[in-house]
């Protein structure tokens, strides 16, 4: 894409007003990234609609002009997902925030798509109501975003990610016109669930402005505990052992040698080094049901040959030790400058193989790559401090992760569990989903988005298999 | 002498713009720009993205924009130096971050090379030159101004000028602050009470005590509570008269030069005095006396006073006697000083001094941690800005509506006071210093 046309530029004046339109340099750079490392390229102009019929109204301006668009949340994922690799217009949905209804009678809340997650939280605990998706990046990240990437987060295991929760969708389709999916009902099987089928779609079928959301009563008590171990196949039949006996944690975390040695070395929580491995469990729901599941949950792992299992016996101890977990990313952050953290998942029962796989790979690239994340569902973020700055290393770590999302594949996983496809593993999608399955998505795609302008460039694999950095493609209009 | 009429000219804007572009692709410390992981993590403690909900506004975006200028595909245009114009400089973003991306020095960085370029519009230029390089760094002057405003204030004045409706030749921000600045003092805290405090009983230690520049002249007595409740507590006092302002107005608008000569003067002046701790109740200049290291990267003095500088709550919390406390019966909240709180990292030993006055109810304020608005002259070049943030803060305040706002650092108590009297609460809510509330429940004491 160029400079936009003239006459779109006037057209998107006149429906949100100059406020709301803006097309200088600054506004494009402030718009040309996001939470992704190494990808970057400059939008066109960025619009903040104020509301579901400004949104169609950019919609149908852009589709008359053929100009791209990329709806934005808080720009927080990790998947290049809105960065603009084709140019055009970054749809900004923040300015829709408003909490539009907390029906405590149908246990639903009704939000606009730029609400803050952690603002949902805090108004919903506030009347004893639970809305358990919580990704790490849940303080700035927005409700809109966490469907569109259907999010996880700690709590994953036990009450499953933001698909689970997602009820019914207002959506506007890349041709203005705007359609509701499901509802405030609990059955619903009337035609095709395209409520499921927004969730997880990455920007790329059609903008969210309006969900209606699942809440559960909120529970009571909550406490945690940890377990070190010195092999990792111990933590990782602790981690299977739990679950075959019916012991539901709402939290189990994982970290490896690497990760618990960097953490150590930054926050100093007292975790011995030599560890090969980091549970980190949380149970939640009545004080009695908790106390019990962690004593069996500490039984399990000292079976399992767990070095040391600690139960947290005030509250202030068992903040300290979710900060051991917590610290995982500032530690691994300040490291080096560039940090790249992925998302690979397998079958809970591959975790070992996969993290001895991780660190095989990380060896034969001669890179440091520590892995931690929710290893109740098999979710893990092998994550590699690195300098973007050294090319010779950023290749590396791009061969590495190949290798790695290969080696998820291989042992029964998925290239992304929770942080989607977007621009940087389009590549891959069709080692997961195959060629047939590809070709029914690319059906879809077109079913919603026939001239292919909503966020192009993601998802759908480029010509060629490697993943392409994207490195600052910058086109400013002097 | 056509020649030297012709070099006296301004150079054109492209020549100036391509110049500042150079200067700030030099100065901008790559490292510290790479280190952002763009994570966004800073952005709700950024009082600017919450007022506005624009990415440029934001701490994020802002490095985005100082990374795009040093990787050369942004012109430092007038749009760039305004969106770090209207950065407070409250650092809450700093202790926000995974990373630890040093964002005060990025911006102090940018900061220095705009000023070193770009024309200031010429009130700012004026008050610089004025205030901060004729006025601040000499005490004398300084109280001379103090005396100048006493005597407008207390002579009737005041009264004539009020009621002759020449205020309203001023734009609203500064008649509000005409209507709040405190009676200075006629003399500092030397001439008040000397330059040596004996301890009360055994000394703990010797300190040495920065008593500020603007501090001295309409805050005074607030000094002289802090020299009076840290003899209290069992330290000796020392108040060395060739001490100056702390520079920090200068280095945050990009006058680095002055603002080192002003450390140097302090570090030799606090040197010689042979303290243990230099201590002070301001945290704007807490910070920044913490901060000379980085101004002097190889000034020994300047670690030497890194290492000693502690707010009056560091040592009355810990290290010195408890003080012998009377009742004071109200209910108290407290707004931290962005600088104290995030540089200097001091925020639970207030809250802990001020909840032990007997008598005393403390409140929690919402988003205390939050800038208030004032940050050096922020509220007098971006009063936008400054009136939304402040206005938010009043709101909290009215609903918490406590007896008094403590706060400690001067600009925040003007900036509080200012508030307040906007809000129409002066009558109902007071803003003090805590030094002052502690002092006032010291001399509430049984003796
Ligand atoms: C430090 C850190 C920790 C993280 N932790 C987690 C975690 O624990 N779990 C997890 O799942 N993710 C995590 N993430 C990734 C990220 O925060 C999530 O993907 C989040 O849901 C993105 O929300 P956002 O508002 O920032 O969306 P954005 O990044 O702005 O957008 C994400 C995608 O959604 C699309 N989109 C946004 N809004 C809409 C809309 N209204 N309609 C249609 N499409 C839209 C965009 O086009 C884009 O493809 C983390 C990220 C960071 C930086
Ligand atoms: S929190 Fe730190 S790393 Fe993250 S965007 Fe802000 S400055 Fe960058
Ligand atoms: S210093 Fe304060 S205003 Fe400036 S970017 Fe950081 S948080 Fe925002």
């Amino acid at each position: 894409m160029g400079k936009l046309p003239d006459a779109a530029k006037r057209e998107l004046l006149a429906a949100l007003g100059a406020d709301h339109v803006r097309d200088d340099p600054e506004a494009l750079v402030a718009y040309s990234y996001d939470a992704t490392p190494l990808v970057q390229a400059m939008p066109d102009a960025v619009v903040f609609p104020g509301s579901t019929e400004e949104v169609a109204a950019v919609l149908r301006i852009a589709s008359r002009y053929g100009i791209p668009v990329i709806p934005r949340g808080s720009g927080t994922n990790l998947s290049a997902g809105t960065v603009p690799v084709a140019g055009g217009i970054v749809l900004v949905l923040t300015r829709l925030n408003r909490i539009l209804e907390i029906d405590e009678e149908n246990l639903t809340a009704t939000v606009q798509p730029g609400v803050i997650t952690q603002h949902l939280h805090q108004t919903v605990e506030a009347r004893g109501l639970f809305y358990p998706p919580d990704p790490g990046s849940m303080r700035i990240a927005t409700i809109g975003g966490n469907i569109a990437e259907c999010a996880g987060g700690l709590r994953g295991l036990k009450y499953g990610t933001t698909k689970d929760y997602v009820l019914g969708l207002e959506a506007v389709l890349m041709s203005g016109e705007v359609i509701r999916t499901g509802g405030k009902l609990v059955k619903d099987v009337a035609g095709y669930d395209l409520t499921r089928l927004l969730v997880g779609s990455e920007g790329t079928l059609a903008v969210i402005t309006e969900a209606t959301l699942r809440l559960l009563p909120k529970p009571e008590h909550r406490k945690v505990m940890s377990a070190l171990f010195d092999d990792l196949y111990g933590a990782a039949r602790a981690v299977s052992s739990i679950i075959a006996h019916r012991i539901i944690p709402c939290t189990l975390e994982f970290m490896d040698r690497a990760t618990v040695q960097v953490v150590e070395d930054y926050a100093r929580v007292g975790l011995p080094t030599d560890i090969a491995a980091f549970l980190l469990i949380e149970q939640d729901g009545p004080e009695a049901v908790v106390e019990r599941d962690l004593q069996r949950i500490a039984a399990i792992c000292e079976a399992c040959g767990a070095r040391e299992v600690r139960v947290a016996a005030t509250e202030e101890e068992g903040e300290a030790l979710r900060t051991a977990r917590r610290a995982a990313l500032s530690a691994l952050a300040r490291l080096r400058p560039t940090t790249i953290l992925e998302d690979a998942t397998v079958p809970r029962a591959q975790i070992a193989p996969m993290v001895e796989r991780i660190t095989q790979i990380a060896k034969k690239y001669d890179l440091l790559i520590c892995t931690f994340g929710h290893a109740g569902d098999g979710n893990l973020h092998p994550t590699c401090p690195t300098d973007a700055r050294d090319p010779d290393e950023i290749a590396r770590v791009e061969q590495a992760f190949e290798e790695i999302f290969a080696a998820a594949i291989e042992l029964g996983g998925t290239i992304t569990g929770e942080h989607g496809v977007g621009a940087v593993k389009a590549p891959y999608l069709e080692w997961k989903v195959g060629a047939a399955g590809l070709e029914v998505l690319k059906g879809i795609k077109r079913a919603f988005d026939p001239q292919g302008l909503l966020n192009p460039g993601k998802i759908f694999p480029p010509d060629g298999r490697k993943r392409k950095v994207i490195h600052r493609v910058p086109h400013v209009h002097a | 002498m056509a020649t030297s009429l012709e070099t006296k000219e301004e150079p054109s804007l492209e020549a100036r713009t391509a110049r500042l572009w150079k200067h700030l692709q030099e100065a901008l410390d790559a490292d510290e720009l790479e280190n952002c992981m763009r994570c966004g993590f800073c952005q709700p403690a950024c009082p600017t993205f919450q007022e506005t909900g624009y990415e440029a506004a934001s701490p994020r975006g802002r490095i985005a924009l100082m990374k795009a200028v040093k990787d050369g595909f942004l012109v430092p245009d007038e749009a760039f130096r305004s969106q770090l114009d209207l950065c407070l400089g409250c650092r809450a973003c700093e202790p926000a971050c995974p990373s630890g991306v040093r964002y005060g020095r990025l911006l102090e960085q940018a900061r220095e090379a705009l000023a070193a370029h770009a024309p200031t519009p010429w009130p700012i230029r004026l008050a610089r030159k004025v205030v901060f390089a004729g006025v601040f760094p000499h005490p004398r002057r300084l109280q001379r101004l103090g005396r100048l405003l006493r005597f407008y204030q207390t002579s009737g004045l005041q009264r004539v000028v009020r009621k002759s409706g020449l205020l309203r030749l001023l734009p609203a921000h500064l008649r509000d602050m005409e209507a709040v600045l405190p009676v200075p003092s006629p003399r500092g805290v030397v001439e008040t009470i000397g330059t040596r405090i004996p301890a009360k009983g055994a000394p703990v230690a010797t300190v040495g005590l920065f008593r500020g520049c603007v501090m001295d002249v309409l805050y005074t007595e607030t000094n002289v509570n802090l020299a009076r409740l840290l003899s209290e507590a069992g330290f000796e006092v020392i108040i060395p008269p060739e001490q100056t302002c702390c520079g920090a107005l200068h280095a945050h608008t990009g006058d680095t030069a002055l603002a080192r000569q002003l450390a140097r003067r302090n570090i030799a002046a606090f040197r010689r005095a042979g303290v243990d701790f230099v201590v002070l109740a301001a945290g704007g200049c807490g910070a920044m006396l913490q901060e000379y290291a980085h101004l002097l990267p190889d000034d020994e003095g300047a670690r030497w006073m890194g290492e000693r500088v502690r707010d009056a709550s560091q040592l009355l919390a810990s290290c010195g006697r408890p003080l012998p406390l009377g009742r004071v019966e109200a209910t108290v909240t407290y707004q931290d000083s962005c600088h104290l709180r995030n540089v200097m990292g001091v925020h639970r030993e207030v809250r802990q001094l001020l909840s032990s006055i007997p008598g005393v109810t403390f409140r929690e304020l919402p988003e205390a941690d939050r800038c208030c608005g004032s940050a050096g002259v922020y509220n007098l070049t971006q009063p936008e800005m400054a009136g939304r943030i402040l206005e938010r803060k009043m709101g909290h305040v009215a609903r918490l509506s406590p007896d008094l706002v403590a706060t400690g650092n001067p600009g925040c108590l003007l900036q509080m006071q200012l508030g307040l009297h906007r809000a129409g609460l002066d009558g109902a809510v007071r803003a003090m210093h805590w030094v002052d509330v502690v002092a006032e429940a010291l001399d509430a004491a049984p003796r």
